[in-house]
């Protein structure tokens, strides 16, 4: 190994050790996160609330392992870009989705039927009544 | 003349691209299954709003198991990036440490969610109970299934297919930090589905 090699390699090694202190400063962020989230489970915040504070976390620790372990905090371009495309289908099929939600609500069939013990006490105008 | 065929661009960088093809592929898989898990989190949605009542998943389900079981994935998703950091550093054995780790992990997750499951049927809890139940096992199940995916793949790679570090180590670490990246993906699923499934409120 030449003396540019050598050196190269230092670099080289010392750039992966630099990455591996940061996993493991992930790991504990991950640990901690998975702890919280039991804590304020139990903690009655109500459902909006509830629903919100244990997503928060679950996106935060889901973000640390997309952009650390998953290297997208330094990724060339055409991985953001695949990234960009998936988010809007999934934002689409959510949005779909939740269109077709508001198509079942008092419907008692069809193939957005709620099951009856299901179908909210306020029925949609028009809906047949029990 | 070769007989054999080069793949271009599995241990370089293509010009376009600026990644080795195995990266770009597995990226677009992820895509894919990013729009498959999706989904299942698209009906569980419109379950949940569409009904009247929700059940609480911690009331009958294990939620300590199924903290251990998180601990246990992201530990492996640790030792997974160390065994690449770790060819990386031209380190094979520990690499075969690691990935011998993350196997494990793997093993330890299935045995966990397998106590759980015999736990449930003995109760009477079955995907036919449910809605919600319906929705726990279809989404356990599938990221289930994944984990034994990725325990295959690892093993190959722990196993007869380490071969190639002594003949192809560029490539060899390639495979390997694309093999992680789906490990990673299967990790960053659970992490969604054990609050959505265990925690949140019921109503």
């Amino acid at each position: 190994m030449n003396p540019i090699e050598a050196r190269m390699s230092t670099t080289h090694h010392e750039e992966i050790h630099h990455h591996v202190r940061i996993y493991i400063k992930v790991f504990v962020a991950l640990a901690v996160g998975t702890i919280v989230t039991v804590l304020a489970s139990n903690v009655h915040l109500g459902i909006v609330l509830g629903i919100i504070v244990a997503l928060l976390i679950a996106t935060v620790k889901g973000s640390l392992v997309a952009a650390f372990f998953m290297h997208l905090v330094a990724e060339r371009k055409v991985i953001y870009w695949v990234l960009v495309l998936t988010a809007s289908f999934v934002v689409a099929m959510m949005g779909l989705i939740m269109f077709a939600h508001d198509d079942q609500q008092g419907r008692p069939q069809g193939i957005f039927a709620v099951p009856q013990g299901h179908v909210p006490v306020h029925q949609a105008e028009g809906a047949p009544k029990e | 003349m070769s007989a054999a065929i080069e793949i271009p661009f599995n241990s370089t960088e293509r010009p376009d691209t600026g990644l080795y093809n195995a990266k770009l592929g597995v990226w677009l898989f992820l895509a894919s299954e990013v729009m498959l898990f999706g989904a299942l989190f698209s009906s569980y949605v419109l379950l949940r709003t569409g009904a009247e009542t929700w059940e609480h998943g911690a009331a009958f389900l294990n939620v300590p198991l199924a903290t251990i079981n998180t601990l246990v994935l992201i530990i492996s998703s640790v030792t997974m990036v160390m065994s690449w950091a770790s060819l990386k550093m031209n380190n094979f054995g520990r690499y075969k440490l690691y990935m011998g780790l993350t196997i494990l992990c793997g093993v330890g997750f299935l045995v966990i969610k397998s106590f759980e499951y015999a736990h449930k049927f003995e109760t009477g809890l079955w995907p036919s109970t449910s809605t919600f139940m319906a929705l726990y096992f279809t989404m356990t199940g599938l990221h289930g299934l994944h984990v034994i995916g990725g325990m295959i793949v690892n093993s190959y790679l722990w196993g007869p297919g380490s071969k190639m570090w002594h003949t192809d180590p560029v490539r060899f670490t390639n495979r390997i930090e694309v093999a992680g990246l789906y490990w990673h993906f299967v990790d960053l699923v659970w992490i969604f589905l054990f609050p959505t499934l265990y925690l949140l409120p019921g109503k």
